[in-house]
């Protein structure tokens, strides 16, 4: 099902933002809405937006490919993403990484042999008085942790997998 | 002392729009819109001496006077992508205190003639997008915002626009290429945003923490704004403190404050009482201050700063203590630059790559005097030759560490981490 007959009023939303003679401006936030059920934007969506823009699907697909939040392959249900930068790691931040993946066994970019998790290390994300923190980008959005411990992910996975989403 | 910015910190529930207005939000918004010419405002602005919060400390009033009166629409955006490791001052004003925000953004609106401002958060900012859009939705429905405000003919609309992961979009040409649905790859400059911005007209772009002063300076005047500071850095400052202290954190501060008060009195000291070793002042785009007692007693100003061989930018002060090598936070943040450098401009993007390639050489044990001697000669082509200033950023720390702490840069301290 297109983007247009799914979101019909978000897609009108997002249009309505900006100036009709630039609605290239559209092409971010359609992209987020087209990862919204897969996780990424898969080819006939990518297609779709460009359609809707009047622009070349390869000029869509360098946008994903510019930025780290877009993604043209699937992955882990949730992308899981921990920030590793200089004032995060000095409060435990590569420990915790690490600590993480050896518990879930798997190395930092792999995903959970089910399908549920992939994890990732990013760059700040403007939490450094919080760390460790990760964010994870799943199917309503993006959601910080912070403050975060390997057991309380741990738990937080469990409950994630519990919660009965349907993965790979 | 109480909060110009943090204001939640005294009013708890001020990022609801009744506790906001009881507080006297929005009397600045009608003040201006139905008693002032937008010229007079931008007037009050610059005689504020408010300086932009973002890190490059350009004068606001004098930005603002700037746009191009032969070319419209105008437009204003809000710069929230803030992504340096060390920055978080503008997500906690827009988490607690986001009407003040809004209301800035509203009136520099009027100051320029833009009846369209956006606001640019990076995507990682989802649930703050959301929240600001119900916020902006509030202002809607209070004829804050929308056509003939206040029974005048001004008329103003606001958007949010979320980025999606790219710390260069925070600088205001390629956020403004990304806001035109490109990669975000600043712009040949000039013509500055001013003359050329989104869509070719007329653009403020401004930080989210200059714009929250805004309200404050309308309401109280610029004396009395001015009067708080110093002489060359006018009113107050969020200080984003982050690394090697007890409490980490946000703190709002009179431009002058000292390093010390910041570190012992508001951050707790360091972890385990350790010495401080050395400070970025400005994130991970710092040049390396290396720490003494009278570092510690230079007043956070712009021009103090600068006389240590450093810049304030956006005062996100990173604290090291002596836990920590310094070989291997350079190796953070050229790791850092490398990820976030768009590609566009070759000393840029070559020279991060090569910086990144001399700093693991030099980890795996090889050549470690020579690979040094190497990585801080790219870093210093590198400088005065890139498009924008993340090329210049990358340098920073890179020269400034290993002429500052060469005891970090031998064979026997290489890879020596931190604690």
């Amino acid at each position: 099902m297109s983007l247009t007959e799914k979101y019909p009023q978000e897609v009108e939303k997002i249009l309505a933002k900006y100036p009709p003679e630039h609605k290239r401006s559209a092409v971010m936030p359609l992209l987020y809405l087209a990862q919204r059920v897969e996780g990424y934007a898969t080819r006939a969506a990518m297609q779709e937006i460009a359609d809707l823009l009047e622009i070349t699907i390869t000029d869509v697909a360098s946008i994903i490919g510019f930025y780290t939040l877009f993604h043209d392959k699937k992955e882990g249900h949730y992308r899981m993403q921990v920030c590793t930068d200089v004032s995060c790691a000095m409060r435990g931040a590569d420990k915790f990484l690490h600590e993480l993946c050896d518990n879930l066994h798997v190395k930092v970019g792999e995903t959970t042999e089910d399908g549920l998790v992939t994890i990732e290390e990013v760059k700040c994300l403007a939490g450094c008085d919080k760390a460790p923190l990760f964010q994870i980008q799943g199917e309503n959005g993006i959601e910080y942790h912070e403050n975060i411990t390997v057991d309380k992910t741990l738990e937080l996975i469990e409950a994630l997998r519990k919660s009965g989403k349907e993965v790979k | 002392m109480t909060h110009i910015l943090l204001r939640h910190r005294d009013i708890p529930e001020i990022k609801k729009m009744e506790v906001y207005r009881k507080n006297g939000g929005f009397e600045a918004f009608k003040k201006v819109v139905t008693s002032m010419k937008p010229g007079a405002v931008t007037d009050v602005v610059k005689a504020s001496g408010l300086r932009g919060r973002g890190g490059a400390g350009f004068p606001t009033g004098l930005k603002w006077s700037f746009m191009d009166n032969s070319n419209w629409p105008h437009y204003v955006v809000a710069n929230a992508d803030e992504s340096e490791p060390g920055t978080f001052k503008d997500r906690e004003i827009m988490e607690s205190n986001p009407f003040q925000f809004l209301e800035g953004v509203a009136i520099s609106a009027f100051a320029v003639g833009a009846n369209t401002a956006y606001v640019y958060l990076r995507g990682e900012f989802w649930q703050l997008a959301a929240f600001l859009d119900d916020c902006i939705e509030e202002m809607e429905k209070a004829d804050l915002l929308g056509k003939k405000l206040f029974g005048t003919e001004y008329e103003l609309k606001l958007y949010t626009h979320l980025g999606a992961g790219a710390y260069i979009c925070g600088e205001e040409t390629a956020l403004l290429e990304s806001m035109e649905g490109k990669r975000g790859q600043p712009r040949l400059r000039p013509p500055y945003p001013p003359s050329f911005g989104l869509y070719g007209k007329p653009t403020v772009v401004n930080n989210v923490e200059t714009l929250t002063n805004v309200p404050m300076i309308l309401t109280k005047g610029a004396d009395w704004y001015k009067a708080l500071g110093t002489a060359d850095s006018a009113g107050v400052k969020l200080f984003s403190l982050s690394g090697r202290v007890n409490k980490p954190g946000n703190y709002e501060l009179p431009f002058g404050t000292t390093f010390r008060h910041l570190i012992y009195e508001c951050g707790g000291g360091i972890i385990n009482d350790h010495p401080v070793k050395a400070i970025m002042a400005a994130g991970a785009s710092s040049s390396i201050i290396k720490v003494d007692d009278k570092v510690l007693d230079t007043p956070m100003d712009y021009a103090s700063v600068s006389k240590l061989g450093a810049d304030l930018g956006s005062a996100s002060v990173i604290v090291i203590d002596d836990t920590v090598s310094i070989e291997w936070v350079i190796s953070k943040t050229v790791e850092f630059f490398k990820h976030e450098s768009c590609g566009k401009c070759t000393p840029c993007r070559e020279g991060n790559y090569w910086m990144k390639h001399l700093i693991e050489r030099m980890e795996a044990g090889e050549a470690v005097e020579a690979n040094t001697e190497l990585l801080l000669s790219v870093a210093k082509q590198m400088q005065n030759k890139c498009l924008c200033a993340l090329g210049e950023f990358a340098t920073m720390a890179v020269v400034s560490g290993i002429e500052r702490f060469p005891d970090d840069f031998t064979a026997s301290s290489i890879g020596g981490g931190h604690d």
